[in-house]
């Protein structure tokens, strides 16, 4: 792939559809994006204690991200340093440390080899030659981010203005910490960028998700009825954008007096019983979660409220993960509230996602052929001027990750 | 023990399982609604070993009001991937009373082995369903069907069907 090819594939206002569908860019991809960006591995929340971990990927690449014995967050590549077998199979758990099963070569916490079985025959062998290999790893407001680029910038500075969108985020903690609660994951036969994109895409809400609209009660409609409530899209660099849908929803501590939604009036009346009027406000309203998805290039978004991860499997096949969040140490009722909301509109059952992997599915189907112009629009919102400058169906997100998709497989 | 009136036998459970088997393959989602309890609560989990499902993130915890809902949702035509939904067979067996027969409320399991066909693609489902009836003025009535799919805990394709 040369740089000659990719200015005449990724244009200010549109992608060519071989970006969906050609083998080579995809493994280009994995090279030159995920093995060089910031990934997202986890919350905190996810492994609070001393030998807590996950096992994720960075890329194609099993990874375990644990907390060790002194508290430091690791992330390390799961693969024996002897013979290359993955050292844990488990999605969560809690370990002292790995122990490969093949020959039994056994891990700490840290990484460190400790132990060899019959450790003779060897020249000049030292274990700590031989440790997992880690990954460089920081966090922000809880988020977990690893990379193998060792000279890429700090992650503070890659997230730069989303940081205080993440800040925002956070406030549907409703005062207590953000806890991960469950996820559903599902596939689906397209490309990875297509979900991508779909974050950052308000257009396509009241078109695929009609039948979730369809569903609520008529409050609840109107708020997410937000084609024309004032709602915008803004780049926030590095291929990071932010997608406003509703904007009294942006700061979940303010408007505190406003009136309490019907649908919660229930749940703020049970609440009362235990915290005082303002902070039984506070939990309602971060019930239903914030009121903008803020895009995270190249595999993360904190999506009004949930977690949305991307993992590409191949250049038709993507996995997608909708991580449920909900209070630490907040009422049982709200967390239950915010379980029920979830499952409403996300995973393979949910009123929302299997229409969108439906479509995404139909897209990767409509760019299989070779039958040119194969352009993939994103000029929505190349108008903008002073009387336009908050529509929430501009595609200016999905123009800026592509931006960054072309810096980073040129650079 | 001779079974009485409100008792409800093993034959019976398997004709009531196998007719509501029946509507959701054949897609009679009103039959199917008519099986239920009005506290009746359908439930797919994530986590197999799971009981407090009401704590627990599923892929779906419906109550009467979701499971309309979910049907509404499947027939109005505004949903893509319910216009262009899979066509589902499903084999029911290995039954085995959880319980005791002479119970008013009985509480069943069985494997099920569901095949969907959709563009080109077959994909089976395998699962282990619990369930629990109850009989009213009416009839039998569903009062809980709980479905574990034995790969619940991997990524799935969305679903345009009731499992």
């Amino acid at each position: 792939m040369t740089t000659h090819d990719l200015d005449s594939l990724v244009l200010p206002d549109r992608v060519h559809a071989s970006l969906y569908r050609d083998p080579d860019i995809f493994e280009e991809e994995l090279d030159r994006i995920f093995n060089r960006c910031w990934v997202w591995v986890a919350h905190e929340s996810q492994i609070l204690k001393a030998g807590d971990f996950v096992t994720t990927h960075v890329g194609r690449q099993p990874v375990i991200v644990n907390r060790d014995r002194k508290g430091e967050i690791r992330v390390m590549v799961n693969r024996c340093r002897h013979r290359g077998a993955t050292v844990c199979e488990a999605r969560h758990g809690n370990a002292a440390g790995f122990v490969c099963p093949y020959h039994a070569w056994t891990y700490g916490q840290d990484g460190s080899l400790r132990g060899v079985p019959l450790p003779k025959g060897y020249k000049n062998f030292d274990k700590s030659d031989y440790g997992l290999v880690g990954l460089r790893v920081e966090r922000y407001a809880g988020l977990i981010f690893a990379t193998f680029n060792h000279d890429i910038e700090p992650l503070d500075s890659w997230l730069g203005r989303a940081r205080p969108w993440i800040d925002l985020f956070m406030k549907q903690g409703g005062g207590f910490p953000v806890k991960t609660m469950g996820e559903h994951r599902f596939t689906f036969p397209g490309n990875w960028k297509i979900q991508l994109e779909n974050t950052t895409d308000a257009y396509h809400f009241p078109i695929v998700h009609k039948s979730f609209l369809t569903s609520l009660d008529d409050a609840t409609e109107d708020l997410f009825s937000f084609m024309d409530s004032g709602g915008y899209v803004e780049a926030l660099g590095n291929g990071h954008s932010v997608m406003v849908m509703i904007p009294e929803l942006v700061d979940l501590e303010e408007n505190l007096d406003a009136d309490i939604p019907e649908r919660f009036a229930a749940i703020a009346d049970d609440l009362r019983r235990d915290y005082p009027e303002q902070q039984v406000r506070r939990i309602v309203r971060a019930i239903g979660g914030s009121g903008f998805n803020l895009n995270l290039f190249p595999n993360l978004a904190c999506s009004m409220a949930f977690f949305r991860v991307l993992r590409p499997l191949a250049v038709d096949k993507t996995e997608i993960r909708h991580i449920a969040i909900g209070m630490d140490g907040g009422p049982e009722i709200a967390n239950r509230a915010r379980l029920r909301l979830h499952e409403h509109f996300q995973g393979p059952m949910g009123f929302g996602t299997p229409d969108d992997a439906a479509v995404w599915e139909r897209v990767q189907r409509g760019s299989a052929g070779t039958a040119e112009p194969a352009w993939i629009m994103l000029n929505r919102g190349e108008d903008k001027t002073a009387a336009n400058a908050g529509d929430v169906t501009s595609e200016t997100g999905m123009r800026a990750a592509y931006q960054m998709w072309k810096r980073m497989m040129t650079a | 023990m001779t079974p009485t009136q409100e008792t409800i036998t093993f034959d019976e459970a398997v004709r009531f399982i196998s007719t509501e088997a029946d509507c959701l393959d054949h897609r009679d989602y009103a039959g199917w609604l008519d099986l239920w309890a009005d506290d009746g609560i359908y439930v797919v989990p994530i986590d197999h070993d799971a009981d407090d499902f009401a704590a627990t993130l599923n892929y779906a915890y419906d109550d009467k009001a979701m499971r309309r809902m979910r049907v509404a949702r499947l027939t109005s035509g505004e949903s893509t991937s319910a216009r262009d939904a899979s066509t589902t067979l499903r084999s029911l067996s290995r039954f085995r009373l959880l319980g005791d027969e002479s119970a008013t409320e009985l509480q069943i399991r069985c494997a099920q082995h569901l095949v969907e066909y959709r563009h080109d693609n077959f994909r089976t489902y395998a699962a282990n369903v619990t369930y629990r009836l109850r009989r009213d003025s009416q009839g039998l009535r569903l009062v809980e069907k709980v479905v574990r799919l034995i790969n619940s805990a991997d990524a799935l394709a969305g679903m345009s069907f009731l499992p």
